[in-house]
């Protein structure tokens, strides 16, 4: 099964959980910028929640698939039309063979996950597919889609087939399935969210001004970020006297303040470590709120304790294991 | 030692505030421990100058209902760390690294000479002299950063980074030297290269220099440079 593209988009590359486990060679863990996206896609196709699949930025790539395939689009609204249907994103989807994927205008969002049954199949690189676009290495060819390029799919899981097999059936061309997954597995996206955080190892540092202007201010995403890290302006920060810190490490979703002021929220492809100030970690459950902010759209931080945002992580998981529990045993 | 949450899925472990033999020796003893048997739910170990950041899932490190996964880490981590200081840390490897100085593969060496007042073939002779150690690989992948550039040699960044710097080049960096492993942007002083390759996604071990490691460098001519580079 091969993903033939017809165009590339702005940036469409093959994302998976990242590479965890050698941040202690310089290896950025990468992975999809929304983790949740890419794990609630694979299993509204019978994937396994880490499986590769593509995440397409702004402007969408134009997708023939050669045979029959079960996809899912989560995470951004890119206005997804199947054959020029339109079809809605987290729903699992059926798709004819020699059908084209297209996507239109943003409408909520940055990224979007297409996810086929049975994976993107390229070779693992430190144990993940995913593409880490600067050093060119992992998912296809260590760099973005283009016209021409053709993509494998791993072989579609039983369960997969089931789903596929049901959605055939209805005779609609392309199928879409009624189910879905909602409650905290469904991020409640915007361009203006408030995103919650915890106190970084440097908060204390920051002039009393400049901390009361991190919790009432509006920041502004600026068009220099991109998978590495999301620059903040709009609202200036600074600190009561410079810190000298040594290079350490660093986490995604960690806000670095840089002694221009401008804070930096680290994202999916960041360092391993750092050396610039750290005033802030958003917390888990909301690092898709933030990947899915675009340049021009604004945010707010909340502060929360560690306590409830590993509650909230945890409910998040638990939901993420429950459902994958409930697919395996439906009948399709 | 010295627990804090690191955002809601990582403990930063602090060992240390400068950069010290002493500290780095209980850096690696905390990383070998914990990369060769770790605690239930540790998913990375990224040690520092100073401090070893441990990953790990929550969803897995909790050992009890309605506890606080952080606080079942640190204890799990204190009780798993406490005899710490009597593992015996593996001798360290050394490493060495053929460098071309000067010429167009080092084209900030005399500017680097000039502003310590000595000539070329001296900045060469003492950075040749240097013992060095890895305190710590970060800022891209396989990038050592390595301890032990003589005062004498010392530069400070240039003011304006060059945009792309070649993998392999040696550079000098205020009180730090080290070789790029990729082609990057870059603000050190440039006053050599390599032709080994210190990142190579294709070799069995991609990177060439690890945490702990003891680095020399090695003049080496243009001559050699080119045939070696052929070669890699």
């Amino acid at each position: 099964m091969t993903l033939h593209i017809v165009t590339g988009g702005l940036q469409t590359t093959v994302q998976d959980l990242g590479r965890a486990g050698h941040q202690s060679q310089g290896i950025p863990v990468g992975g999809a910028m929304d983790l949740l996206a890419l794990r609630v896609g694979n299993l509204l196709v019978g994937n396994n929640h880490g499986d590769a699949a593509l995440e397409a930025t702004l402007i969408g790539p134009a997708i023939t698939f050669d045979q029959d395939t079960l996809i899912a689009l989560t995470g951004a609204d890119l206005d997804a039309s199947i054959n020029g249907t339109p079809v809605p994103a987290w729903h699992p989807i059926f798709v004819p063979r020699g059908g084209t994927l297209r996507f239109g205008q943003p409408r909520l969002g940055c990224h979007v996950y297409v996810a086929a049954a049975g994976g993107i199949d390229v070779p693992l690189v430190f144990g993940s597919r995913s593409t880490y676009l600067r050093a060119h290495f992992g998912g296809y060819e260590g760099r973005a889609l283009r016209s021409g390029d053709a993509v494998q799919v791993g072989v579609p899981s039983r369960l997969s087939e089931r789903m596929a097999a049901s959605l055939r059936e209805s005779g609609a061309v392309p199928a879409v399935a009624r189910w879905s997954l909602g409650g905290l597995l469904r991020p409640r996206y915007g361009d203006d969210p408030t995103v919650r955080l915890l106190a970084g190892a440097h908060i204390g540092a920051l002039s009393g001004d400049a901390r009361e202007r991190f919790f009432s201010g509006t920041f502004r995403v600026s068009s220099s970020s991109d998978r590495m890290g999301y620059r903040l302006e709009s609202v200036e920060l600074a600190l009561e006297a410079p810190v000298e810190l040594l290079s350490e490490g660093v986490v995604f979703g960690t806000v670095q303040l840089p002694p221009a002021g401008a804070p930096i929220v680290l994202m999916a492809d960041r360092q391993t470590t750092g050396g610039y100030p750290r005033i802030g970690e958003v917390i888990g459950v909301d690092l898709p709120l933030i990947a899915q902010l675009k340049p021009g759209d604004r945010l707010r931080f909340r502060l929360v304790s560690l306590d409830d945002a590993q509650r909230l992580y945890l409910a998040q998981e638990q939901e993420l294991a429950q459902a994958r529990f409930a697919i395996g045993l439906r009948s399709f | 030692m010295h627990f804090a949450p690191l955002g809601d899925r990582a403990v930063m472990i602090t060992l240390g505030n400068a950069i010290s033999e002493a500290t780095h020796r209980r850096v690696r003893a905390v990383t070998a421990r914990l990369t060769a048997r770790p605690p239930a739910g540790i998913i990375d170990v990224v040690p520092a100058f100073a401090s070893v950041a441990v990953h790990y899932d929550p969803f897995l490190a909790g050992r009890h209902e309605g506890a606080s996964p952080f606080r079942d880490m640190v204890t799990a981590l204190e009780e798993f760390l406490a005899d710490i200081a009597d593992d015996a840390l593996p001798s360290p490897r050394l490493v060495d690294i053929p460098v071309c100085y000067g010429g167009e593969l080092g084209p900030d060496l005399e500017n680097v000479a000039a502003k310590h007042d000595m000539d070329a073939a001296e900045v060469v002779r003492i950075h040749i002299t240097g013992n060095y150690l890895v305190y710590m690989i970060g800022f891209m992948p396989g990038f050592a950063y390595l301890g032990g550039l003589s005062d004498q040699i010392a530069t400070p960044r240039r003011s304006t980074p060059r945009t792309v710097v070649p993998a392999g080049t040696v550079g000098i960096g205020g009180q730090q030297t080290g070789v790029y492993p990729l082609d990057s942007p870059g603000g050190w002083n440039l006053i050599g290269r390599t032709p080994i390759k210190i990142f190579d996604i294709g070799r069995e071990e991609p990177t060439l220099l690890a945490t702990g490691d003891r680095v020399r460098f090695r003049a080496i001519s243009l001559e050699e440079f080119r045939e070696r580079s052929a070669r890699s």
